[in-house]
């Protein structure tokens, strides 16, 4: 069993050191070019609070020094038609990486987040909910990562009215992306560590739908006898995930369930202005907020919480291959939360956006000032 | 008489209109009881004294719901189940097991399309004495129990593509939106929370919420909003004193109802209740049959004893409920004679027979 388990350990460390540049990224396929040693990211502020926060990610990317440059997209719900959407589409596939607010749905209109993720075949959405030191919650040592079907289930987008008053929602599973999140879940969770990985389902009602899906994963377990694997229904996950949220490692689920366990994951943990979330594909990657809020109540109060699209771009610096800046920023978004503990309204707080970003950028620039001096003195930093 | 027309016309308006039964007296009602499997027995006695000891006007009529082979070799409900139902109207159910094989339907099911039961009720209400990491939860979820998700149409389209289809029918979320502004006025409450996902899925979702929204225009009298599905996740688990009544289609109500059920300490201790068409309902405690511990006197009844408190809220005979949850909820308040899984070291009898004292006592 640690055979296996080494092994996968081996193979993930012989990724990452061969294409370092191409880090994070289940497939060695994935390429970023780097021109003139910068990336170009698209930038989609969205609604609500999207371009505050956005406006505010800009900066502290300048600020850490990342050689980043932003092409900066306008689809949102009034600027939404086709010709929008595609002009976005094809920015994130020049770039092959962007940074994404929600953008809202008006009523009677298709949602364009889920266009996005379903044509650029962003199958894999993943969150980690781990609780954070200096934050209160009711429950405590939680560390799961939520692993969600991106492009189908219950987001097919495929209705019908059969006679007037009665609707029809199909929900779509394929042996195929079942199998594909299935994998990737088992992949991700043999590079990371981790122990376990648990399907939740539905599949005791929808037998063949939910059944489909849970006999992919089962089917791919076997293939990972290091990783212990378990089913659970969604419901009963549910009531677990409020009474003993530890029991959790990693979760894999079609698309609905994901949306479910991942809302009621950042609630445990402090919100959703402290998760983030990221939609890969085999070419493509979309960076966003765990929980995908627009926040449209708070917009312009400068209340919202900046963390969660902070942690976002700092995963999408990890990402790039930057490893150094997205640490940089990830920590002293930690620091401020954790240690300062300026926080905003949704964690308890008084603290304005601004006051958080700035606190960040104040130990951003600390920080790089030390490097200077100690690359002055003569000594690389690390 | 005339008193007696006063006090129906007294008790109508403190009850409302939705839990008026026709018998308005204290004559004896006759309620089909189905113990269940495992513990299911033992908790139907419990219940069966404490409402002995508080002299309640129920007859039960015990019932077996063991499938039976019929004449066409299909596996169904005895006839003589359904029939006491159908008569009696009103119906207290134990857990029940699902037995493996193939030709059983789902018990559940059966039970819920021979009675038409369209909405499930579960309110969860946070127990003084049982600690858990939420207080002061008041929440009722009622979920529409016949079509949305758990339709049961599947088909395979072609080799490893499934379909599953959710209906979502103008008439069964018309039906369910009154119930749930019904039961809100009856049962004071105020505000009623259509919970979806119409960002989405537009159609289903969006006729689900139009019927409420239509429902809500004849209730002014209680507050009416939206919330989408991932929103209620996220701020129930953070505050979930800010949510009163949510009413919902099937999938979302099966996840919120375990949910909310999960913030009070589970399934052990949330009644539920199913209402039918034509005045029929069944109550029943939605736990599992725990065959480890059947037979041992260590079952903790208070499910189903809610459910029960429920069922006679429900006929009218809100004094009785009253007394008998008080003697309920004081035993475990109290915390001298729990059962195991309260944190207690107690039997199912000490327990039951300290309701019953406190029951007697008032």
């Amino acid at each position: 069993m640690s055979f296996s388990r080494n092994l996968g350990k081996l193979l993930s460390w012989q990724v990452n050191n061969e294409f370092s540049r191409y880090t994070y990224s289940y497939s060695s396929n994935f390429t970023h070019e780097a021109y003139g040693g910068r990336h170009t990211v698209t930038l989609l502020p969205g609604d609500g609070v999207g371009p505050e926060l956005i406006g505010h990610v800009k900066e502290v990317i300048r600020f850490s020094g990342a050689p980043i440059d932003f092409e900066t997209i306008n689809l949102d719900a009034d600027h939404g038609d086709e010709d929008y959407l595609s002009h976005a589409m094809l920015a994130i596939k020049r770039n092959g990486v962007a940074l994404k607010a929600p953008i809202e749905t008006k009523q009677g209109s298709k949602s364009k987040n889920v266009e996005l993720r379903t044509k650029l075949d962003l199958f894999a959405n993943i969150i980690h909910i781990k609780s954070i030191p200096g934050i209160a919650t009711r429950h405590h040592d939680i560390d799961i990562h939520i692993i969600r079907e991106n492009t189908e289930g219950e987001y097919s987008n495929l209705e019908h009215e059969s006679v007037p008053g009665v609707v029809e929602n199909l929900k779509i599973i394929t042996a195929e992306k079942s199998t594909r999140i299935a994998k990737f879940a088992f992949d991700y969770a043999v590079k990371h560590n981790r122990r376990k990985v648990t399907a939740i389902h539905k599949a005791n009602i929808m037998k063949l739908g939910d059944g489909l899906f849970l006999e992919c994963c089962t089917n791919m377990s076997k293939l990972y006898p290091a990783i212990e694997f378990e089913g659970m229904i969604v419901d009963n996950c549910s009531m677990q995930m409020v009474s003993k949220p530890q029991q959790f490692d990693v979760m894999v689920m079609p698309n609905l369930y994901g949306n479910i366990i991942g809302n009621l994951g950042a609630g445990l943990i402090g919100g959703p202005g402290i998760v983030s979330g990221m939609n890969l594909g085999d070419q493509f990657a979309i960076f966003e907020t765990g929980t995908r809020n627009s926040g449209r109540s708070i917009q312009g109060k400068n209340i919202a919480n900046p963390a969660a699209m902070l942690l976002a771009s700092s995963q999408m610096l990890d990402h790039l291959g930057l490893k150094d800046h997205g640490k940089l920023i990830r920590e002293s978004v930690k620091k401020v939360i954790s240690e300062e503990k300026i926080h905003t309204p949704d964690l308890g707080g008084q603290a304005t956006t601004l006051q958080v970003v700035q606190a960040i950028v104040k130990d951003i620039k600390e920080k790089t000032q030390q490097c200077l001096c100690l690359y002055i003195l003569g000594y690389r930093s690390n | 008489m005339a008193a007696r027309v006063l006090l129906n016309s007294v008790q109508r308006l403190i009850v409302g209109k939705a839990f008026v039964t026709r018998n308005f007296s204290s004559e004896t009602r006759t309620v089909t009881l189905i113990p269940g499997d495992g513990i299911g027995p033992e908790i139907s006695e419990s219940v069966k004294t404490i409402f002995a000891a508080a002299q309640a006007p129920i007859a039960w009529e015990p019932v077996d719901v063991t499938p039976v082979k019929g004449p066409d070799g299909l596996f169904a409900i005895p006839q003589k189940a359904i029939d006491s139902v159908h008569k009696n109207k009103i119906g207290l159910k134990g857990p029940l097991a699902t037995p493996i094989g193939k030709g059983h339907r789902s018990l559940n099911l059966a039970l819920r399309k021979e009675f038409n039961l369209y909405a499930n009720v579960r309110p969860c209400k946070s127990i003084e004495g049982y600690k858990t990491p939420y207080d002061d939860v008041d929440i009722v979820t009622i979920r529409e129990n016949t079509e949305g998700e758990y339709s049961g149409i599947e088909h395979v389209i072609v080799q490893g593509v499934v379909q599953s289809i959710k209906l979502i029918t103008k008439e069964a979320s018309i039906r369910v939106a009154e119930f749930a502004f019904d039961y809100a006025k009856s049962n004071q409450r105020s505000t009623v929370t259509a919970v979806h996902k119409a960002n989405i899925m537009r159609m289903s979702d969006g006729l689900f919420l139009r019927c409420c929204r239509h429902v809500a225009e004849k209730n002014t009298d209680i507050k009416f909003n939206e919330i989408y599905l991932d929103t209620v996740c996220l701020n129930m688990v953070q505050d979930p004193t800010q949510f009163d009544v949510l009413v919902m289609p099937n999938l979302y109500g099966d996840i919120l109802s375990d949910l909310c059920a999960g913030l009070i300490g589970g399934l052990g201790v949330t009644p539920s209740g199913n209402i039918g068409a034509d005045g029929a309902a069944i109550f029943e405690s939605v736990h599992g049959t725990a065959p480890d511990i059947a037979g041992e006197d260590k079952a903790n009844p208070t499910a189903l004893l809610l459910s029960a408190i429920m069922m006679l809220r429900h006929m009218g005979f809100g004094d009785y409920a009253c007394r008998i949850e008080k003697a309920c909820f004081d035993t475990i308040r109290e915390g001298n004679v729990l059962t195991g899984d309260l944190g207690g070291k107690s039997t199912c009898s000490e327990f039951t027979n300290e309701i019953c004292r406190k029951v007697e006592a008032t």
